[in-house]
């Protein structure tokens, strides 16, 4: 029982770690690939100074991340004459939290035997009190198992969309309530391209669990390739991305805090580290799509040919390894993958102009939606002929 | 509703696609992230801006004066007169002279005792060196560089104007100074 509560606590200790550590690493890598793709250097003026030294520690502007949050914790909390000062305060939680609540359902590893984490230290005597408290447990990596994974993904993140709509109403302001009805249309129009997308993928698995569909994509097709579900359902993929970032509400899709028309959309009457929560649940957000993008689509924890055992590949050939180097090797991968795909959808905002708000609803409802359903049926025909 | 606009995009099957137009956008970008990345990885510079003010560009124009310079009597004294035509004819009004007398010096009985220029307000047109009658002021070709969190420290003082680059004047050849009981020739 203690040790059920001690492994999910430091799960749940990870979980948050993990997306609050890569958000703000995001910040950074944002600033600095957007600089590099367009010729600049980035951001560099922050450091840290040695104590009693002139070196300054600069660290190719990492600390940045540190700064901005240190200045939105201590600018003056601005607030509006509102209506609704209780709605108001409630926004940006309501923004933040179903965004951190998502991850508590994608496994970031395989399974975990804790009484065997210690089996590389050579001496037997000093493993052995971990394998007398843990016995022979087993955890799946993630913070809540759940067999219906993939529902609650889409339900918790369809929550989120209320502090949106709940932060432009309270505000008492013209551009946030235009941003709010934005983002409560946009989301309509994409998460059912997004439904449509993931019950094709739930078809082609024949699971809801996310955990069985990670085991499910380390099986190997064609004798070489993995079963990942990009190459399962490559259109599904696309659809997928397209509609977490609609969902992120970030670049091609950022009608809801286009500066340029809207000040900061449904924001911004908010300041200081409640503007700082909507940011940072943005930044959130990245992490969680990625992680859904990794866990759905790019084979989770999985590498090609890596099972609980070690690797084992194709032509027969097989690689023991020790419980804990795989756990390790999972994790790894998985953050990997994570960071990957959070670099590649930052790559797409900064390469990709904003929609207009009639061509975002035409491409939502007449493309994308036609397309989702045909992929679905198609879907249903490949597995219903068992081709 | 469905108007015709001069600049209507004319979009074949493949841009409305969207999604390979999209492809080649993104490798635009990311063959200009990779190349600039690699270049950052292999110790160069992967960038077309530079660090200010760490950094000197290398690009200025080669007709660039920025900066002014104080020449200097074969003495070292200060070749300025303290006339104050260079302040009269300043536009920007950042050139203030405190005169101070030295009447041993007599072909030279004024000189500047402050001289500073107020680089947050100079906008270089190079009038004080073209009123200058003593050519005791020069424009050379560097930048003003006084990065500062306060415009109070962006003056420039005469020690500075002296000795950022020391410029001799050696063409200018002076009467020698009248010796002990000697009498100048505009005295008698």
């Amino acid at each position: 029982m203690i040790q059920d509560l001690l492994i999910h606590l430091v799960f749940m200790g990870y979980a948050i770690a993990f997306m609050l550590g890569l958000a703000t690493l995001f910040t950074w890598v944002e600033r600095k690939q957007s600089a590099i793709m367009a010729d600049r250097i980035g951001a560099n003026r922050c450091y840290i100074r040695i104590p009693f030294t002139d070196i300054k520690l600069v660290a190719w502007g990492l600390f940045h991340g540190i700064a901005d949050g240190a200045k939105m914790l201590l600018k003056e909390n601005f607030t509006p004459t509102t209506y609704d000062r209780f709605c108001y305060n409630l926004a940006p939680w309501l923004a933040a939290v179903p965004v951190l609540l998502v991850f508590a359902v994608i496994p970031f590893g395989g399974t975990l035997v804790p009484g065997n984490l210690l089996d590389i230290v050579p001496f037997p005597h000093l493993a052995q009190p971990l394998k007398d408290f843990f016995g022979a447990r087993s955890y799946q990596m993630q913070v809540a198992r759940l067999d219906a994974g993939i529902l609650v993904v889409l339900a918790i993140s369809g929550v989120g969309i209320i502090g949106t709509i709940l932060a432009g109403w309270s505000s008492n302001n013209k551009f946030s309530l235009l941003g709010a009805a934005r983002a409560a249309s946009q989301m309509i129009s994409y998460e059912i391209s997004m439904g449509l997308a993931l019950i094709s993928l739930v078809v082609t698995y024949g699971t809801l669990d996310l955990n069985e569909m990670v085991r499910y994509q380390s099986g190997i097709l064609y004798g070489a390739l993995p079963t990942w579900g990009i190459f399962m359902q490559p259109l599904a993929f696309l659809l997928f991305l397209t509609a977490a970032i609609a969902e992120n509400k970030r670049v091609p899709f950022d009608l809801p805090e286009c500066e340029s028309e809207l000040v900061a959309g449904y924001f911004t009457e908010y300041s200081a580290m409640k503007m700082g929560l909507f940011m940072l649940s943005e930044f959130i957000e990245i992490v969680v799509v990625s992680a859904l993008l990794v866990t759905l689509f790019l084979g989770g924890y999985n590498l090609p040919w890596l099972t609980d055992a070690g690797f084992a590949f194709p032509n027969g050939a097989t690689w023991a390894m020790p419980q804990p180097a795989v756990v390790l090797l999972q994790v790894l991968t998985f953050t990997v993958k994570v960071v990957l795909a959070g670099c590649f959808q930052i790559q797409i905002r900064w390469s990709l102009p904003r929609f207009r708000y009639d061509q975002l609803m035409r491409f939502g409802w007449k493309f994308l939606l036609p397309l989702a359903a045909l992929n679905l049926v198609a879907t249903v025909f490949v597995r219903w002929m068992n081709l | 509703m469905n108007k015709d606009y001069w600049n209507k995009p004319a979009m074949g099957l493949w841009e409305r696609l969207y999604i390979f137009e999209v492809i080649r956008g993104l490798c635009i970008t990311g063959s200009v992230f990779f190349g600039n990345m690699w270049k950052w990885l292999t110790l160069r510079k992967g960038a077309l801006t530079a660090y200010y003010p760490e950094e000197v560009r290398s690009d200025y124009s080669p007709n660039n004066r920025g900066r002014h310079v104080l020449t200097q009597r074969e003495n070292g004294e200060v070749q300025c007169v303290s006339c104050n035509m260079c302040a009269t004819v300043c536009p920007a009004y950042c050139i203030e002279i405190l005169s101070t007398a030295n009447f041993d010096d007599v072909f030279h009985p004024k000189a500047p005792e402050r001289f500073e220029i107020d680089y947050s307000r100079c906008i270089f047109c190079g009038f004080c060196v073209e009123a200058c009658p003593e050519d005791a002021i020069r424009m050379i070709k560097d930048i003003p560089d006084f990065p500062a969190f306060d415009r109070d420290t962006m003056c420039a003082p005469l020690d500075l104007l002296l000795n950022w680059r020391p410029t001799r004047d050696p063409a200018k050849v002076y009467p020698t100074q009248p010796q002990n009981g000697e009498v100048h020739p505009w005295a008698a």
